[in-house]
């Protein structure tokens, strides 16, 4: 073998990389059990196929010859189709299943529509499911990678994965920045995966919400909790405006919406708290004049849209090393 | 009696030493010169860690014979490599980088170790994804041979006949820290 080549290479069960900087897991089921070197490696994978998206051919045959099933219980439509773009420009084929169009209609448990999938040598499974641990569950029953697209209130990796990458290549560094998260913390999956993220890579951590939806006991975690955004906005290195779910709400956590902006939406006169640094994100879909008022979404410190363009990299790198690896 | 322990590298003597190396990309430096007239349209792309530092030293020997600043690239083939799936874990990618348009230059894809030829293969993709060049060259620091497609270098430092339980070990200065030097070795790499 060519000297390059990994050698000593740890089994595929053990799922943990070699400390020379190798990737050796099959699933993606959160950021809570990844290293920061593992994180590390995502980003800097994922800067690799940034770079594929500026070729003539926007495309490469790294999963060449795998199926990849888009397996969306929950309903998504841009988390989905950034799967599905990532998988096509890695050259997998895709297959979609949604909720509605699936056997859990008719009763059929998840591992068995999985069980189904993998007989029909599906190498990849993208799960998107309304329980946490539902990936998890999979991955510890199934051959094919698995790859955790949301798991209820749980976690979702690759959007925190897309978040760091867009800060990392926006602030140049993670360490040391402060990062305030404003909104739905408590129904929030991707507000836990990005502070596990944010955490392991030294970065502060400042969630700002009502009371009932940011309570005092995430700082277990090891994070601020406020409730004045005010008082946040002027240490700010990034601004993580999580979209209210309006879906997820019930009356008694929600103080209105009125209410909600006029404590925590970025309206044009609280964005001049910001540093004129201070990067403003959001996961999407925006709820324009909620969270964020249109001119600021619009605005120069906005990189929502660049945070979808990274989404793609990012999962194509996810897909790349999870997928490519030998099962 | 005390169990015998295994050779190091370090305790063999070189095939190639740093001198040898010197010598051997300055005479391709050369060749590069005389079979390309145009440098200008000439990119030098290597396949890394190792390809890539040792295209940096072409372009400064024709730099030196030549007083031309030639272009170079890199070309990470680990996006098109032919054995998805099969390996138990993935080293990084490195983000390729290449002078477009290509249409009218000439790329020599630069690489430490010729083996099986499915490397270059990989690169030949590779660089076909970034445009059509006018034509693709190759060159090589070591010749192992055992190749398993069709595929020639143009440009060879030196032609080293192995066994395929041997291996090569390179050594560069500006990669490893360790002074230039190329070993065969039996031992499988630990």
């Amino acid at each position: 073998m060519r000297s390059r080549d990994p050698a000593g290479a740890p089994s595929r069960g053990a799922a943990v990389p070699s400390a020379s900087g190798h990737w050796a897991r099959k699933d993606l089921l959160g950021l809570r059990e990844l290293s920061a070197e593992e994180i590390t490696f995502i980003l800097d994978t994922a800067d690799a196929f940034k770079q594929v998206g500026t070729r003539e051919i926007k495309k490469v045959p790294a999963l060449r010859g795998k199926t990849l099933v888009n397996f969306f219980v929950e309903p998504s439509t841009r988390t989905r189709t950034s799967f599905e773009l990532a998988a096509f420009r890695l050259s997998a084929d895709v297959v979609n299943i949604s909720a509605t169009s699936s056997s859990l209609q008719k009763g059929e448990t998840l591992k068995d529509t999985a069980q189904n999938l993998q007989a029909l040598h599906a190498d990849i499974l993208v799960l998107r499911h309304s329980s946490a641990g539902a990936a998890q569950f999979l991955a510890e029953r199934l051959h094919a990678s698995i790859i955790n697209a949301g798991d209820g209130a749980h976690e979702h990796p690759t959007q925190a994965l897309l978040d760091l990458y867009t800060i990392r290549e926006k602030r140049g560094a993670i360490a040391g920045l402060h990062v305030v998260i404003v909104g739905d913390i408590l129904f929030s999956r991707v507000a836990r995966s990005n502070i596990f993220g944010l955490l392991k890579l030294g970065a502060r951590v400042t969630l700002v919400g009502p009371s009932t939806l940011v309570p005092r006991e995430f700082e277990k975690l090891g994070v601020t909790v406020s409730h004045s955004l005010d008082e946040v906005l002027p240490t700010a290195d990034v601004l993580n405006l999580l979209r209210i779910q309006h879906e997820r709400q019930r009356k008694k956590y929600f103080p209105g919406l009125g209410e909600y902006i006029r404590l925590f939406g970025l309206t044009r006169t609280r964005a001049k708290l910001l540093r004129p640094d201070c990067v403003i994100m959001h996961p999407g879909p925006i709820n324009r004049g909620v969270e964020i008022e249109s001119e600021v979404a619009d605005g120069p410190q906005s990189v929502i849209l660049d945070q979808v363009t990274n989404g793609l990299a990012v999962r194509m790198a996810v897909l790349y090393l999870c997928g490519g690896i030998s099962g | 009696m005390k169990k015998q322990t295994t050779v190091r590298h370090s305790d063999l003597a070189p095939v190639m030493d740093a001198e040898a190396i010197r010598r051997a990309l300055r005479r391709i430096a050369h060749e590069i010169i005389e079979r390309n007239r145009d440098l200008s349209a000439l990119v030098l792309a290597g396949i890394p860690s190792r390809g890539v530092e040792i295209a940096h030293r072409l372009a400064s020997y024709i730099r030196e014979i030549e007083n031309v600043e030639v272009a170079t690239g890199v070309v990470d083939v680990s996006m098109h490599r032919d054995d998805v799936g099969t390996r138990a874990c993935l080293p990084i990618v490195q983000s390729s980088h290449l002078p477009l348009p290509l249409e009218h230059r000439t790329v020599v894809i630069v690489d430490d170790v010729f083996f099986t030829g499915r490397t270059i293969r990989a690169a030949l993709d590779a660089i076909s994804s970034f445009g059509r060049p006018a034509r693709i060259q190759l060159a090589v620091l070591i010749d192992r041979g055992h190749r398993e497609l069709p595929i020639r270098a143009d440009y060879v430092g030196k032609n080293m006949p192995t066994a395929a339980d041997e291996r090569i070990r390179l050594r560069l200065q500006n990669i490893d820290g360790e002074a230039d030097a190329v070993w065969l070795v039996k031992e499988p790499q630990t």
